[in-house]
């Protein structure tokens, strides 16, 4: 794809929304002893959003999120994702999620094609569907010629799409993504934000953290946690707007300077 | 109809252990393990190695030791005995010696680790007085081959006296006949092959697993995993099944290289061996995922099973040092180190040849550590998860 549409893409946002709710939480809650992580949060993901997680460092974004995947459960509150409830359906919910993190976690000692078919075999894929897929996803990414290479010898910016590619290749509903581009060039950043909207457009929610402010820019709505609480959550237009700021970065700046817990305030940290 | 398929599998207990999942996974570990020429090496060639050195180069045996003779009677007595000494495979007499102060100078150089000395007359001695003497000096800067090697002296210099006097009636005479069971020739290797086999599969198991898990930790690998619908149960399972599989592989070429290279002989049953073997590799398995679930770089696991495991599976298992001459604090601990049970278990059905009714308490033992271990290891498993 060119890099014009590219950037059409990219202004225009994914609403979701009249396609219903894929994620709620209502009081969500995660304390481990005194310390409360995570702190009734409360808020909805619709259908095909891209949903921006944002806070600083130590925020509760990571506990928030590991709540959501099912691999911690709240000490109290309510709530669901993909329809299913967190307390109860962890197992049900982690086969409909995708997940990648900042690591992008491939292995680096097998080819691309190993790489996907053993995600896709750990969610059970068929071998028809890994082998239709696999090609159609290696045309896609036009990595076709770097099918067997090991991933070791692929550039980052292409592992990490590859990464992305994986992470919703068994076709979740909802994929979480935990600071996605951490040390990728901005060139790569925008083509890897394109991916993700081509995701967004065929139904699949997004939910990503990231400290980039200007990735925030191009989410559908943009929450952002401060001390474990969820302190704003809205479009980043309105976010601007409320905020009577000129760009996500200073929205971003004017909410995290009252964080008490924040690593830049280490000696607050409760 | 399809529905309804698709319903039951989601809802059996079995969900999220699927074949093809495990098979996944299982597939994916190969290629890790054949990829990585290090790995390789450490599965496959260390056993073969360790074999070899112990059993060749690290051996206690003495052969062809050199030693030297002072002999002042030079008669035909002393020359008898002389070619004794020399016949045996044990002694290789490299040296004439004049005086005594040259015993110390040769022991000094080194090569000579002994020297027995004939004081003059020493037939008319044996003859006329039925008593003669004969001084065995020994260089014990090394105990261990100096007492050796005596009691190799000495036993040659009885036989011979045995002989000389048969013809002759002695009022009273106590013979004594030793017989070395199971290793009549005590071959070193007898003792070294079954502790090799527990450092092996320690080796293989503990910390191949422990460093093979926390890798995925510290790549992310095991985060997607856990997010996935894979159970945690599950991925431990897929991560121990090659290495399990590796240590059968051990297992045997071990056993094949004793039987025909080293010519330790399996004298019990063999399937007894390998069941054994397969439960001492499961409490490896286990402990290497306790490790696993307690470090968090790869260099962490491999210390903590250096030095939790192979320290005391090496000095009190009873592979190097026998259990029974240690200290009581060291013999209590020596009970909590799984290769020592294994060792004895090895020793009894390979060499002495004894069935499952004298070692069913060393086999209790092995299988409560690996449930203790096992449990333990899951149980901090699903503590992180929490």
């Amino acid at each position: 794809m060119s890099s014009t549409s590219n950037k059409n893409i990219l202004n225009t946002p994914p609403t979701g929304g009249e396609r219903g709710t894929v994620i709620k939480a209502d009081k969500l809650t995660k304390r481990f002893g005194d310390f409360t992580a995570v702190d009734q949060i409360s808020f909805e993901v619709n259908k095909g959003e891209i949903f921006g997680f944002l806070g600083a460092n130590g925020a509760g974004k990571t506990t928030a999120m590991r709540m959501l995947c099912g691999l911690s459960l709240p000490t109290s509150g309510t709530g669901r994702v993909a329809g299913f409830d967190v307390y109860k359906e962890n197992e049900k919910i982690k086969r409909n999620i995708g997940y990648m993190s900042q690591k992008f976690s491939l292995y680096e000692d097998l080819t691309v094609k190993e790489n996907i078919r053993f995600y896709a075999g750990i969610y059970g894929k068929s071998d028809k569907f890994i082998k239709d897929k696999t090609e159609f996803i290696l045309k896609q990414l036009h990595m076709e010629n770097e099918a067997d290479k090991l991933v070791k010898a692929l550039p980052l910016g292409w592992r990490q799409k590859l990464a992305f590619s994986v992470a919703i290749f068994h076709e979740p509903q909802i994929v979480f993504l935990d600071e996605p581009t951490g040390g990728v060039d901005p060139v790569t950043r925008r083509e890897f934000w394109s991916m993700i909207y081509q995701a967004a457009e065929s139904g699949i929610t997004i939910f990503v953290t990231t400290h980039y402010m200007d990735e925030a820019e191009y989410c559908s709505r943009v929450s952002i946690m401060v001390d474990g609480r969820i302190d704003a959550l809205d479009t980043p237009s309105q976010l601007k707007k409320s905020y009577q700021a000129k760009s996500m970065d200073e929205v971003f700046l004017k909410l995290a300077r009252k964080a008490a817990r924040s690593e830049s305030n280490p000696t607050k940290t409760a | 109809m399809e529905e309804l398929a698709v319903k039951r599998t989601s809802n059996s207990p079995f969900r999220g252990l699927g074949g093809k999942q495990f098979v996944s996974f299982v597939r994916k570990e190969f290629y890790h393990i054949l990829r990585d020429k290090r790995t390789m090496f450490i599965l496959l060639g260390m056993p073969i190695v360790q074999i070899i050195i112990f059993g060749f180069a690290l051996t206690n045996e003495v052969k062809n030791s050199g030693i030297a003779v002072y002999d002042q009677s030079k008669d035909a007595a002393t020359t008898s005995l002389i070619a004794e000494l020399a016949a045996s495979r044990y002694f290789d007499v490299r040296q004439d010696l004049f005086s005594y102060e040259e015993i110390e100078k040769i022991f000094r150089r080194g090569k000579i680790k002994l020297a027995v000395v004939f004081p003059p007359h020493f037939k008319e001695d044996l003859q006329h007085f039925n008593k003669a003497q004969v001084q065995i000096i020994a260089d014990a800067s090394d105990p261990n081959v100096a007492n050796t090697l005596t009691n190799y002296a000495t036993a040659i210099i009885m036989d011979y006296q045995q002989r000389i006097t048969n013809d002759r009636k002695l009022p009273y005479t106590i013979d004594t006949e030793t017989k070395m069971l199971y290793n009549p020739e005590l071959k070193g290797a007898y003792n070294f092959v079954p502790g090799v086999m527990a450092m092996v599969l320690l080796l293989v198991c503990t910390m191949m697993t422990a460093i093979t898990i926390v890798k995925e930790k510290e790549m992310g690998t095991l985060e997607v995993m856990l997010v996935s619908p894979m159970k945690p149960l599950m991925i431990v399972i897929a991560k121990a099944v090659p290495y399990l599989m590796l240590s059968a592989i051990n297992i045997a070429s071990i056993l094949l290289l004793s039987v025909f290279v080293l010519g330790v002989p399996v004298n019990g049953s063999l399937a007894l061996l390998a069941l054994e073997s397969i439960l001492f590799t499961l409490v490896s398995l286990s402990l290497g995922l306790l490790i696993s679930s307690g470090a968090e770089s790869q260099q962490t696991a491999m210390f903590i099973s250096l030095v939790a495991l192979f320290l005391p599976t090496i000095m009190l298992s009873g592979f190097m040092f026998p259990v029974e001459n240690m200290p009581l604090p060291l013999r209590i601990v020596s009970n909590l180190v799984p290769a020592k049970w294994y060792y004895t278990i090895v020793k009894s059905v390979m060499i002495k040849g004894t069935g499952l009714i004298t070692i069913w308490k060393e086999t209790l033992i092995l299988a409560g550590m690996m449930l203790f271990f096992l449990t333990m290891a899951i149980k901090s498993f699903k503590i992180r998860l929490a």
